[in-house]
């Protein structure tokens, strides 16, 4: 901030962060933050994300540990599942007590 | 002459307050973003913990008063706050208070006070003073994160580059004698130990000293030498800092009274 980003952020790691809203539910990306270990990751995770009681657990988990498929290869990654649609349950006939499947 | 208890929480109030204001300096200017918000976060913490303080204040004391008018209308000499709190941020050498504000001085403080204060507010959870065993069972929470958040920097910093340690040493020797007030007891915390509502820091100063030594090897500082300085805030006997630190946190309030937004 009062220094230029160079001097800082250069050399901190970048930390992704995850919440879990409440028991039960399951951690959620919610943004990153730079800090120097995993430790400092957390409590600045704590600062940055959970002021406003967003949840009671956080993970952090070094941006460099995420392997991402790339953007460019959306074609042959994502878009062969368009036309499969009876990979999805919705043609089963179910019991009139199952209500919310 | 007022109370004991009255003096008590006054003094518990003030030291969160000021120390919060201090510690909002901060705001806008911390090394990165995140620390920025994380030291924001603290300042409101200690300045929301002055806030039930002094509400509980307007009621013990009959007067009525809201808790502006213990933050916005009193001057320096009314203010019980520990010395150690109303420091400057500046480097222990600055000649004034305008100068560039040391990281390395604020944060060795953070780590002097949250270990106290963990200590303290565990101890006041106990207080036959309902209220303020709750103020003290929901301010212990806060403090506990802050006491662990300074850590890590007081480790990070003493154990870090060699200028990162000068600092930091520099920092602890220039503060440590101002911690001699805190255990210093008076007849106000006698008889608040007394009577079961407040706690005399000095009961627990062999824990704060423990918490405090260990962290301090850990970062490879040294505990400066016992050093005689005779500071008494908790009486209204402040350094020159402290009125300037009042002067712009009342400016507004003074400048428009009753004023609302």
């Amino acid at each position: 901030m009062s220094q230029p980003p160079s001097a800082t952020t250069d050399t901190w790691m970048l930390w992704e962060v995850f919440i879990r809203p409440g028991a039960g539910l399951e951690h959620k990306h919610c943004g990153s933050v730079h800090a120097a270990d995993a430790e400092q990751a957390l409590h600045l995770a704590r600062e940055v994300y959970t002021r406003r009681q967003e949840g009671d657990s956080i993970w952090v988990v070094p941006s460099a540990a995420i392997t991402a498929s790339a953007p460019v290869a959306k074609g042959e990654m994502f878009e062969p599942a368009a036309d499969k649609i009876y990979r999805h349950p919705t043609f089963y006939q179910l019991p009139d007590a199952v209500d919310h499947m | 002459m007022q109370s004991p208890h009255l003096v008590y929480i006054t003094r518990l109030a003030d030291t969160a307050l000021i120390h919060g204001q201090r510690l909002s300096e901060w705001c806008g200017h911390a090394p990165i973003l995140e620390e920025d918000l994380s030291m924001a976060n603290t300042a409101l913490d200690h300045i929301g913990q002055a806030r039930m303080l002094y509400t509980h204040l307007g009621q013990l004391d009959g007067s009525g008063h809201g808790e502006d008018h213990y933050a916005y209308w009193r001057d320096a000499d009314q203010f019980r706050n520990l010395v150690l709190v109303e420091l400057p941020n500046t480097p222990p050498a600055a000649a004034t208070a305008s100068q560039p504000r040391d990281f390395a001085v604020t944060m060795v403080r953070q780590w002097l006070m949250g270990s106290l204060m963990t200590l303290w507010w565990q101890a006041l959870t106990q207080s036959s003073d309902a209220t303020l065993a709750a103020i003290a069972a929901k301010s212990v929470k806060e403090a506990r994160f802050h006491r662990q958040h300074a850590r890590q920097w007081l480790v990070r910093l003493g154990d870090g580059t060699d200028v990162s340690h000068a600092r930091a040493q520099a920092a602890v020797d220039a503060l440590w004698p101002y911690t001699q007030e805190i255990f210093t007891t008076d007849a106000v915390e006698r008889a608040v130990s007394d009577q079961g509502i407040g706690v005399a820091p000095s009961e627990f100063k062999q824990a704060w000293l423990d918490d405090v030594q260990n962290a301090l090897a850990e970062a490879t500082l040294q505990q400066p030498p016992e050093a005689a300085l005779p500071c008494d805030g908790k009486n209204g006997r402040h350094s020159e800092h402290l009125s300037y630190l009042l002067t712009e946190m009342q400016s507004v309030a003074r400048a428009h009274p009753e004023g609302v937004w």
